[in-house]
């Protein structure tokens, strides 16, 4: 290695900046080419929503409105049940996001820290639960909610949603990586197990329970198919469910591309939000992820 | 619970015996599980072993699964999808035939995508790194509902895809109206339009060869396109992770030892990028087996069946048809397909001893520098 790195430079190497230059001015070209036709898309969508029907249908790929309306909107928000749809997925998200977070570092902390005889089994039928498909579950899932009287109900829709298994893992990964001083010097300060969780372990989690509620928000605010095996009545219908009735036509005669880019658009804020504030962490996330 | 909400009274008792603090972090590892157990068990251990029940019976979606009047059929629910004859093995055929070309066109084009994404952002020395990564990645926060949506108007007749498409002199198709498969329009471009006897006399699952080598159809191939620019993004996070965990040190002596960019990155990069490349891979292939939102969105499995997916063929049977014995037999055909491709995939990729060897070998070639590195490296 260091026998390398002693050489003496080869003499191309005072023609390389130019060529390197080039060579970057050439990826930057590329990286915008694809950058924009990744965020294209997206523009349009935002762009036919504030349309009218005939504009939008005459002229799609424009990105300006000619002319420019709120109608779409006004239309979801004040005569539809778009605001009902709305309000469910907030709350299904909000319920699940908090259990995910509590149950999960419960368990993660368990399985990472604490020593009980049966411990090996559980941290086996976990990884057993992950490598089940979810959409093989559908029917199962629509069979014991039947049974046990909770269709078409929040409990429904909210109980089945609020531990995952990915979840436990994330957490139990990371508090195996903290050092277990703090806790011992909380044990002989007499604290009992739960309150070194709550009090000592959970607060110096913050990463990994930010890396929790990214993911259960986004998972649970974009989950269909369980909602539609566990809930038919319409004022228990979430975005999801409702914004795809609108795509096969529902609400609306003729196409109304307006109307359903403008209810696409809402559904995308929320998680879009999320996305920005917590950006650096989501990159990061996944980072840590592959290195395990 | 009162043992732990009190934790004072339980400490001294903890502090005296060390059997004492081994028996209440047993009670408390087990409090500490048991709702993730319960609920996990509740809506996922039993739901399997219930559904696994209904495939061998002939319940009518009517009452309890579980009730006397509910019989034991054995595998008449396989055989109806499998070898039934009728409709029911059709369609399962149908579905399987459409999925298959969706994995096998997605799996490579979006592992390639991801991978070429990651490489171009990781070469990017001057700025602007974060919001190349931000524009590719996006499109995978948004729900698969949404990106629908948008999907059906991009490809619609006289969509933006079209309209585009019209500017450079071509005549887009009516994307999700066209049910015609893509290799078929192809060999019917040369002139090919029926199949040889061989191939439309005899089939598999009640779809004849002829037919499942169709290719997608042109339907379909949207929802490919689809699922590439929604999960590009989140696969080039990973490779990018990968590619930032190799040590610099062996691609620059490949580069004095005069290997060029394209030697560096098959050689040297993409081998160490392997164990990324397999996480890739395998979450792809479960993925695109599971294809339902996209379906029940958009298309419900049409134009002329061509975007049936088994899952939606098993949603569609259960919930629509009242066939629930066969709707959860294909969940766990689809279940057993799944688990065999992903060992399949498994054995494929693994590490043979050989192949390192061979490889260092063929790296010999250019000079003798680039091997000892690599083995410095290791």
């Amino acid at each position: 290695m260091s026998r390398i790195t002693r050489r003496p430079p080869p003499p191309t190497r005072h023609r390389m900046p130019r060529k390197a230059f080039a060579w970057q001015l050439g990826l930057y070209a590329l990286l915008v080419l694809l950058a924009l036709v990744y965020v294209y898309p997206f523009l349009v969508q935002l762009a036919t929503s504030v349309k009218t029907e005939a504009d939008a249908a005459a002229d799609p790929v424009s990105l300006v409105p000619d002319p420019l309306t709120w109608a779409a909107y006004g239309r979801l928000f004040l005569r539809s049940d778009f605001p009902v749809w709305f309000a469910n997925s907030a709350v299904v998200t909000i319920l699940v996001t908090a259990g995910r977070v509590f149950f999960d570092s419960l368990a993660g902390y368990a399985l990472a820290r604490l020593t009980f005889r049966g411990r090996g089994v559980v941290y086996a039928a976990l990884v057993a639960v992950m490598a089940v498909p979810t959409v093989v579950l559908l029917i199962p899932k629509f069979l014991v909610i039947n049974q046990l009287g909770i269709y078409d109900s929040y409990a429904g829709m909210v109980l089945p949603l609020l531990v995952d298994a990915a979840g436990v893992f994330i957490m139990k990964n990371f508090f195996e990586s903290v050092p277990r001083s703090v806790e011992e010097q909380a044990r002989i300060d007499g604290a009992g197990t739960f309150r070194i969780f709550w009090s000592v372990v959970l607060p110096m989690a913050r990463p990994a329970l930010v890396t929790i509620v990214i993911l259960s928000f986004q998972g649970s605010w974009n989950e269909l198919s369980h909602f539609i095996v566990a809930a038919q009545s319409p004022e228990l219908t979430t975005l999801t469910k409702g914004v795809a009735s609108l795509a096969s036509g529902q609400l609306s005669q003729g196409s109304q591309y307006p109307i359903k880019l403008a209810a696409a658009a809402i559904m995308t804020i929320p998680v879009a939000v999320v996305f920005f504030v917590f950006q650096r962490r989501i990159m990061n996330t996944s980072e840590g992820a592959v290195k395990e | 619970m009162s043992v732990l909400a009190s934790p004072r009274d339980a400490a001294p008792r903890r502090a005296g015996s060390p059997r004492g603090i081994r028996h209440g972090e047993a009670v408390a590892g087990w409090l500490f599980t048991l709702p993730v157990l319960v609920i996990l068990g509740v809506f996922l251990l039993v739901p399997v072993l219930m559904a696994l029940w209904v495939s061998f019976s002939d319940w009518s979606g009517r009452g309890s699964p579980l009730s006397s009047g509910v019989g034991f059929v054995g595998l008449d629910n396989y055989a109806a999808v499998t070898t039934g004859g009728g409709l029911a093995e059709r369609d399962f055929g149908v579905a399987l035939r459409n999925n298959a070309w969706y994995v096998l066109l997605v799996v490579p084009l979006q592992t390639g995508l991801a991978l070429f994404l990651a490489v171009l952002v990781n070469r990017a020395v001057l700025r602007g790194r974060g919001v190349f990564r931000t524009a590719f990645y996006f499109p995978s926060v948004t729900s698969s509902v949404a990106i629908t949506v948008l999907w059906l108007f991009l490809f619609s007749t006289s969509g933006v895809v079209n309209t585009i498409l019209a500017r450079v002199g071509i005549a887009g198709p009516n994307w999700f109206n066209e049910p015609s498969g893509v290799l078929h329009n192809l060999l019917g471009a040369l002139g090919v339009r029926t199949g040889p006897d061989v191939l439309t006399q005899h089939g598999f699952l009640g779809v004849t060869w002829w037919d499942w080598l169709a290719g997608p159809s042109v339907a379909m191939s949207a929802f490919v396109l689809m699922a590439i620019f929604t999960t590009s993004g989140t696969f080039m996070l990973l490779f990018i992770a990968g590619l930032q965990n190799i040590t610099p040190e062996v691609e620059e002596a490949a580069m004095v030892d005069g290997a060029n960019a394209w030697q560096r990155f098959w050689r040297i990069t993409l081998p160490q990028l392997k164990p990324t490349l397999f996480t890739v891979l395998t979450l792809g292939l479960i993925g695109c087996w599971q294809v339902f939102d996209q379906i029940y969105t958009g298309t419900q499995g049409g134009p002329g069946k061509t975007t049936l997916t088994p899952a939606y063929l098993s949603y569609q049977s259960a919930f629509l048809s009242q066939e629930w014995g066969q709707g959860a037999a294909i969940a766990f055909i689809l279940f057993v397909i799944i688990v065999l491709l992903t060992i399949l995939q498994r054995w494929v990729l693994r590490d043979r001893p050989d192949v390192p060897r061979r490889v260092r070998r063929r790296g010999r070639a250019p000079s003798a520098t680039v091997t000892s590195t690599t083995e410095d490296a290791r």
